[in-house]
């Protein structure tokens, strides 16, 4: 019983995740212009990951495994927007601008 | 459901490999690459519950940490031109 609902858990958790990483690596390839595609490369980092890992925390069978992969969960959280902003900052320095339309 | 966390991880990753040929400038291709690497975590995290051996995790953890620390050193790299430079603007 308690491990049909964890394996319950654990689909649906890996179905959204899935569809949280696919969509964003779809909107990689079609957003326009650079700054834009900064958002769906985050949102695969802040959605699809933690979904993931959290799936594997709910199979996992000893509580080290439970531990690292909480130990991953908490450095890919706190390290992925601090690249983001790290890349936006060297974009700008770099002479990237974003493309805005022009004023009617 | 191993199997279909390990499509939908490969999916993206492809997908983020695209971005990585085609971008026009270099800071899209950084960008497509930390993606990649990010992923690469998670594959490696799914390969160990997949093939039942609890300390391949450990390769997941270190490479988490060498990722960031890698796309950090590239835009120092492009930023300053060299690796040394104290971190005052040009």
């Amino acid at each position: 019983m308690l491990e049909t609902l964890l394996d319950v858990a654990s689909w649906t958790l890996i179905i959204v995740g899935g569809s949280f990483g696919i969509i964003g690596g779809i909107g990689v390839l079609r957003m326009p212009d650079f700054f834009s595609r900064i958002h769906p490369a985050g949102m695969t980092d802040t959605m699809f990951a933690p979904c993931m890992l959290l799936a594997l925390i709910l199979q996992s069978d000893t509580a080290i495994v439970t531990i690292k992969l909480l130990f991953i969960l908490f450095f890919l959280l706190v390290t992925s927007p601090t690249s983001s902003h790290a890349l936006a900052k060297a974009a700008l320095h770099g002479g990237v601008r974003p493309s805005a339309e022009e004023a009617d | 459901m191993i199997a279909a966390a390990f499509i939908a991880i490969l999916v993206t990753m492809t997908l983020a490999i695209v971005r990585a040929l085609l971008g026009p400038t270099v800071y899209d291709r950084i960008l497509a690459v930390n993606m990649f690497g990010t992923k690469t975590v998670l594959l490696i995290a799914t390969l160990s519950f997949f093939s039942d051996r609890p300390d391949v995790i450990d390769i997941a953890l270190a490479y988490a940490l060498i990722n960031f620390i890698g796309v950090i050193a590239v835009l120092k790299f492009f930023e300053y031109g060299e690796l040394g430079h104290p971190g005052k603007r040009r």
